[in-house]
């Protein structure tokens, strides 16, 4: 094949990625790191490398908008990020030396968990009664908004501070394991253990996935793992594929096509960690 | 303001990318080793021989060579302005926080911009 040709596939493909990532709410690392690994025959490194980019490119480019300004929780995201960004500085240096079958079978189990906390129906969107813990009030970590839905302020407050920082810890070393968002594992240390409003917990989970990223993502470059012939036409075509997926299909949210998708990633999971066993991952 | 750094960010080094992808395509030069067709297999296989010497990977070198119109060190400079933008966006904060007077959180904020540049320390290492 011409590697002209072979550019324009991933190209082509990404962009499907992209849009199906913004479709389901998991983004397109996560669906294009086994499109590249188990239909295009890449080594696992390449495809997380080209990964790792173009989630900082979704989430810094597609995400910022006014309204999500407002409901981000500056302070929240900034305390976890110290979390996220050291956990993911350790993950994109454990990657460099396990092998790729190893990081197969890991990028498999987070995937079918992620696709099934998608998969449940979602939580309460504003969680009634949470008292704040002292720890959370000591460091201004509750907060308020505006509910363009509810059409009210709603005030908040958070609890669970150690246990949330654990979780975005393991969140960020995912994230530069697999050179994945894992904003599902952020979303999960914010809604469900510091007790967020859902709509705060996927701004503020949106608005740190760029940075963590960022910091795994120096390591890969240096590493050698951007590849420019892969990375680039993969990052490029999932900026243009989120964007694209998140104007078009919006109304597609919680359709029952969602479901049909997120029991087909689970098998390409389960795929992922099937092939991670036997040794024919790259 | 902050999100209009972030967007600005991603389309620069898009729109760099786009450019070295271009005159890649155009001019069928990386400014480095070709890629041939016999090469893919290696390529997809991670092999040594297809990645140092393909593109480079030190900063230095990738701008040095952008500079003079290398396609491949004119992606690899689109890559590193996009992993540079969330790191000017940190930096932004803290400006924000000492703006503010909150000490604590710009302290916070200062050690999370040390850890995004330490990594590239490490990484090198």
């Amino acid at each position: 094949m011409e590697p002209i040709t072979f550019s324009a596939i991933l190209f082509g493909a990404s962009v499907l990625a992209g849009a199906l990532g913004a479709l389901l709410g998991l983004g397109g690392g996560v669906i294009i790191v086994p499109v590249l690994t188990l239909m295009a025959g890449l080594n696992i490194h390449y495809a997380i490398g080209a990964s790792i980019v173009s989630v900082i490119a979704t989430s810094s480019g597609a995400a910022a908008t006014y309204v999500r300004d407002r409901i981000t929780n500056l302070r929240l995201g900034m305390f976890l990020e110290i979390a996220t960004t050291t956990g993911a500085v350790i993950g994109a240096l454990v990657a460099g030396w396990l092998p790729g079958r190893v990081l197969s079978v890991v990028f498999g189990l987070v995937l079918v968990h992620a696709a099934w906390t998608m998969f449940r129906s979602p939580q309460e969107d504003v969680p009634a009664g949470v008292v704040g813990s002292p720890l959370a009030t000591r460091l201004r970590l509750h907060g308020e908004y505006f509910d363009p839905s509810l059409r009210r302020q709603v005030k908040y407050q958070i609890t669970g501070v150690p246990e949330g920082f654990g979780m975005m810890w393991l969140a960020g070393l995912i994230s530069g394991l697999l050179g994945i968002g894992s904003g599902v594992f952020k979303v999960i240390a914010m809604d469900i253990m510091m007790r967020a409003p859902l709509k705060v917990s996927t701004t503020t989970s949106n608005f740190m996935i760029g940075v963590t990223a960022a910091a795994s993502a120096g390591i890969y470059f240096l590493r050698g793992d951007i590849h420019p012939f892969i990375a680039a036409p993969v990052a490029l075509g999932i900026l243009l594929g989120t964007v694209a997926g998140t104007h078009l299909l919006l109304h597609l949210r919680g359709a029952a096509i969602r479901k049909v998708f997120l029991v087909v990633l689970i098998v390409v999971a389960l795929q992922m960690i099937w092939r991670g066993i036997q040794g024919t991952i790259r | 303001m902050i999100s209009y750094v972030l967007r600005g960010g991603v389309l620069l080094s898009a729109a760099v990318i786009l450019c070295g992808i271009t005159l890649a395509a155009v001019t069928r030069d990386t400014g480095y080793a070709p890629i041939q067709p016999h090469h893919l297999p290696d390529i997809l296989a991670f092999h040594p021989a297809a990645g140092p010497g393909y593109f480079p990977t030190a900063p230095a070198a990738v701008l040095q060579a952008a500079l003079i119109g290398k396609p491949y060190a004119i992606i690899g400079l689109g890559m590193l302005l996009l992993i540079a933008t969330p790191v000017l966006r940190v930096a932004l904060s803290v400006v924000f926080f000492l703006a503010q007077r909150d000490w604590l959180y710009a302290g916070i904020t200062v050690f999370v911009l040390t850890v995004l540049l330490a990594s590239l320390i490490v990484g090198v290492g």
